[in-house]
């Protein structure tokens, strides 16, 4: 069978095709073989517990003792036991039924309590009930909604808006929309809760450079322009953003925009802007930090913005260039599978900012509040102020020299809650020291609302002097 | 139980054992006193709950595609995305391009732009849909057109009123009248309409206080957390519960916002098959016995967590299964009952009172505010301790703003009127309005042929229409005939199972039901819905029935 089958009859064409030798079926018969016993063999699965018995699985199961789901908790946190507003969080505050000076909530331009968005919200409820009952798309999209989302692209001069239910979403939903795991991301140190989870769900790397320190953003910048001259291939698909605030929530400075813009330039990132606490606040009509430096809106990608702060609302947006906005009605996570804004909160949100557009004297009051607040803030003897003068969120640290009664970790509680027993509410902000990247130093935060007159500051400077002589030693 | 710093005075007493108290500050409280309604006894604070988990009749459906459909379904995508190669190559895409950054690493990649442009684009007009009405009952499109094939909208100045179909109103509590509204203007009126602090600052009013204790009696458990936003109350607490060390089995067709709050919590997650027992006691035993990845370390805990509505299925989760599997494993479990709570159990408690189980055996139970309340936010409820940890440890608590009055408001009065503290019966007819309105119309339905999934008690009915290009088709059909509905495809379901996901409400009549059938029985016929295959059911279904009569 392996020699030659056909005899030398045939021609010799035939003969040479119709040759079979050895090795090939050979190989032929191997390879069926292969196939047979690939398709008939048994796995390897290391996953398999197969080679436990019943009795030593049981055993595994019973050992395994689990955590407690929670850890016990201090029952003297601050947190259980929150002091309670009883009245409207406008200009004076009802903590605990002691009338105060409200230096503690984010009402920068008196929003809250404002009786012309008061009555449209009440009419909003008798027109569109509470709640919108469904996200934006699955007929949550109110005629509100795109109003304000207008309205705001109008006020920002730029092509669309976006908005969001809530404003920490707006900013954890609207980095990771963008920016994806192989891409890199310069951040400042100091950025707020909101924008660090959003650095945690995109998963690109991250690059921390400190605080308001451009020199440290450039050395960053040029390791990484090193790496991309090693690797082309690779620099060519991944995307550089530049994330920074306006205003810094936790330490009350203004970004350096003038100097980030021409590093951005340079170096070919994308700035992302959160605006939270220097919409409405900076600029002489409020339209924030690209006006306060009048850099041109097209140089910035993207603002993004809290409503809860300066709007006095709830909810957030984001405002820029409609080929980069209109892309998170799609990816972002916070818009697409959350309930949308409910409509009295977005009317409040649209009267808000017609007020904004018509009257610039607001802006120019709150201003003059801050400056005022921060000279005199100045004086007191034993705190320094950490913050911008055009801030209106000033962050109060005790001063190195003084020496006080009690340990250092709680003299600032104790100012806190001496102020707000004689009537002025200045509170020290809350962090998750073991979540954030880098913790905040612990530090009285007052924020300005623009109706402030030099009275009242001058009582609120007092209060505090008094808590502070209280507490040092002498 | 003031809140603190309220001081109670009475000031008048109404009727039907109901006391509205008035405080120095304005502020007024609906008292709980126990009205002679022997249904209605509503004092939960301690009182044993029932145990004994009821045998309850799982009757859920999900058939099979036909074969036909399937071939046709994949064939239907193949065709479009051809077409959608052969437009880019001949015609400029009308979209916005970037300016002013020449030589940047482009800022999309290319298949997502190919998908949106070219497939979706094509039924654009079915989703974003504006209202502006209440989404009640009955809801008012505004009417737009588009003369370029999708690629931008006009709106034509018009408006259409439609049986509304598509919004999450279980319990009817969209409206613009009644002790709701009003309740939540007048919150406005005492409290504004944000707080603009976090809650650990200055975010706690006597509102949102008393709200939490509703919650928790509400749902038979010791403490409640309420927070501003559903999807952040996921995404924000499950990073502060786990960590890296812990196994997490999440079901297969969990929510978006589960699976962010999982995955930036930086733990193990392990999926299992869509409410399939068997599969999740096998990853189980197999987690257990093996330990963590590479190390063999003991996994510190397993956290299981479902769902107890799936918004997409129409399931219910199978939860007395859970519950002895994960006492069996000493696993802990997280139910999101998103779009249960209200709507399902005799008194809307959500799945725990449907199966009869005891509300303390499940360890998390979380809830969003926005489907049976008419409002906004979300809640955590369960043991003290656990309340208490998230309370200083949870990422919502510590820095995202606090819950707005007029909607804390909104949701303590729909409650109470659930509760039936408000003296009357309306929340449960309420509830047993949407039961009726559930076994109906979905018994009508399956009567019909066509296929739709889930179990017969869940309000959210998903009937399958499989190919991409029917769900623009039905969508369209149904706007044209006054029925505003939802379709949902890829990539927000499996390729091959686009489908009509109604949402039924109490707030639907039978009559509007009725109309909305005969207008279903006729574009099943017109764009071929009746896929299924099972023998259909030919006795006549009554309205009001809820179990079969033997």
């Amino acid at each position: 069978m392996a020699n030659t089958i056909f005899t030398k009859q045939y021609s010799d064409n035939i003969l040479y095709n119709a040759l079979v030798p050895l090795y090939h079926v050979c190989l032929e018969v191997f390879l069926l073989l292969m196939v047979l016993w690939l398709i008939f063999h048994q796995s390897y699965n290391p996953n398999e517990t197969g080679d436990l018995s019943k009795e030593e699985l049981q055993a595994l199961i019973d050992e395994w003792t689990p955590e407690e789901l929670v850890s016990d908790v201090d029952q003297n946190h601050r947190a259980l036991h929150p002091r309670v507003i009883t009245s409207k969080a406008q200009k004076y505050i009802s903590i605990d039924n002691n009338k105060c000076l409200n230096l503690a909530t984010h009402n920068y331009l008196n929003f809250v309590g404002n009786e012309i968005i008061e009555k449209s919200a009440i009419d909003t409820i008798h027109k569109y009930g509470v709640g919108s009952c469904g996200p934006r798309g699955f007929y949550g999209t109110v005629d509100v909604h795109l109003d304000l989302e207008n309205k705001l692209a109008e006020f920002m001069e730029m092509e669309e808006a976006v908005v969001y239910s809530y404003g920490f979403s707006t900013i954890a939903s609207a980095i990771p929309a963008y920016a994806k795991r192989s891409d890199v991301i310069f951040v400042d140190e100091k950025v707020n809760f909101a924008i660090q989870k959003g650095l945690d769900a995109s998963r690109s790397r991250l690059k921390f450079f400190k605080h308001n320190d451009t020199n440290d953003l450039e050395s960053l910048l040029l390791e990484q322009a090193e790496l991309d001259k090693k690797n082309p291939k690779k620099a060519n698909v991944t995307r550089r953003f530049l994330i920074v605030e306006g205003i810094y929530m936790n330490t009350g400075e203004i970004c350096p925009l003038p100097a980030l813009i021409e590093l951005r330039k340079k170096y070919k990132l994308r700035i992302f802007v959160d605006e939270s606490v220097s919409f409405g606040t900076l600029g002489v009509t409020g339209r924030g930090v690209t006006e306060y430096f009048d850099v041109p809106k097209q140089d910035v990608d993207m603002i993004m913005c809290s409503m809860e702060w300066a709007l006095g609302t709830i909810g957030g947006f984001c405002v820029g260039s409609s080929f980069i906005v209109e892309h998170q009605r799609l990816s972002g996570l916070g818009y697409c599978f959350s309930a949308s804004l409910p409509p009295l909160l977005t009317v409040a949100a649209s009267k808000a900012l017609d007020i904004m557009t018509k009257d610039i004297t607001i802006f120019s009051d709150l201003k003059d509040c801050c400056e005022l607040m921060h000279s005199a803030l100045e004086t007191i003897n034993g705190l320094k102020t950490k913050s911008h003068k055009h801030s209106p969120v000033k962050h109060l640290v005790l001063s190195d020299e003084c020496v006080f009664t009690i340990p250092r970790e709680e003299v600032l509680y104790e100012i806190s809650n001496y102020c707000i027993q004689h009537g002025i509410a200045v509170i020290v902000p809350s962090y998750l020291e073991k979540v954030e990247k880098f913790t905040p130093t612990t530090s009285i935060r007052l924020t300005v609302n623009n109706k402030l007159s030099s009275e009242e500051i001058k009582q609120a400077c007092t209060v505090l002097q008094e808590a502070c002589n209280a507490l040092m030693s002498h | 139980m003031a809140a603190k710093g309220v001081v109670n005075e009475h000031s008048l007493v109404g009727k039907n054992g109901v006391s509205t108290q008035h405080d120095r500050n304005g502020l007024r409280k609906v008292q709980e006193f126990c009205i002679q309604n022997g249904k209605i006894q509503e004092s939960r604070n301690g009182s044993t709950h029932h145990s004994k988990e009821k045998k309850r009749k799982t009757v859920e459906s999900f058939e099979q595609v036909p074969l036909y459909t399937a071939v046709m379904t994949y064939l239907g995508f193949y065709l479009l995305m051809f077409l959608g190669w052969l437009n880019q190559l001949l015609f400029t895409p009308n979209v916005a391009r970037e300016q002013n950054r020449e030589g940047y690493v482009p800022l999309y990649n290319r298949f997502e732009s190919f998908y949106l442009r070219y497939v979706y684009r094509r039924v654009r007009d079915c989703w974003n849909i504006p209202i502006c009405s209440v989404p009640g009952a009955e809801v008012v499109l505004k009417d737009r057109i588009t003369r370029d094939y999708g690629w931008t909208f006009e709106f034509t100045g018009t408006e259409t009123k439609c049986l509304n179909l598509g919004s999450y109103n279980y319990l009817g509590f969209a409206e613009t009248k009644g002790p709701c509204a009003e309740e939540s203007a007048q919150a406005i009126r005492d409290f504004g309409c944000a707080q603009c602090s976090p809650c650990q600052e200055l975010g706690t009013n006597p509102l949102i206080v008393e709200l939490e204790k509703l919650t928790a009696e509400f749902l038979g458990v010791e403490d409640a957390i309420v927070f501003g936003m559903g999807f952040g109350t996921n995404a924000l607490n499950l990073p502060s519960l786990l960590g890296p060390g812990c196994l997490v089995l999440s079901d297969e067709k969990n929510h978006a916002s589960l699976i962010l709050g999982l995955r930036l919590s930086g733990a193990t997650i392990k999926v299992f098959k869509h409410n399939n027992m068997k599969n999740l006691e096998k990853v189980l035993k197999a987690a257990i016995v093996k330990g963590q990845p590479r190390s063999r370390r003991p996994w510190k805990k397993i956290l299981i967590v479902v769902e107890g509505i799936y918004s997409m299925e129409g399931s219910i989760v199978k939860l007395p299964e859970i519950l002895e599997l994960k006492r069996k494993y000493k696993a802990y479990l997280y139910v999101d009952e998103a779009h249960c709570i209200g709507a399902l159990g005799e008194r809307g408690r959500g799945v725990v009172e449907y199966f009869g189980c005891n509300p303390y055996d499940v360890d998390i139970l979380m809830g969003t505010f926005t489907k049976s309340f008419g409002s906004a936010g979300g809640y955590i409820a369960g043991s003290k301790k656990l309340i208490d940890y998230l309370r200083i440890n949870s990422h919502a608590a510590c820095y995202a703003s606090a819950m707005s009055p007029p909607v804390a408001q909104q949701i303590f009065t729909s409650m109470s009127i659930i509760m039936g503290k408000d003296g009357t019966m309306e929340g449960l007819r309420r509830i047993r309005q949407l039961a009726y309105n559930t076994r109906y119309f979905r018994e009508r339905l399956k009567k019909m042929g066509v296929i739709i999934y889930g179990n017969q008690d869940s309000p959210v009915v998903p009937l399958l229409v499989y190919m991409f290009s029917k769900i623009g088709a039905v969508v369209r059909t149904l706007k044209q005939r006054r029925i505003a509905v939802v379709g949902v495809g890829f990539p927000a379901t499996p390729l091959m199972e686009g489908r009509i996901r109604i949402c039924l409400s109490a707030a639907h009549t039978k009559e509007q039901l009725d109309a909305a059938l005969e207008t279903f029985e006729e574009i099943a016929n017109t764009l071929g819905l009746r896929y299924s295959q099972q023998r259909r059911p030919t006795d006549p279904v009554l309205y009001g029935v809820l179990d079969k009569v033997d």
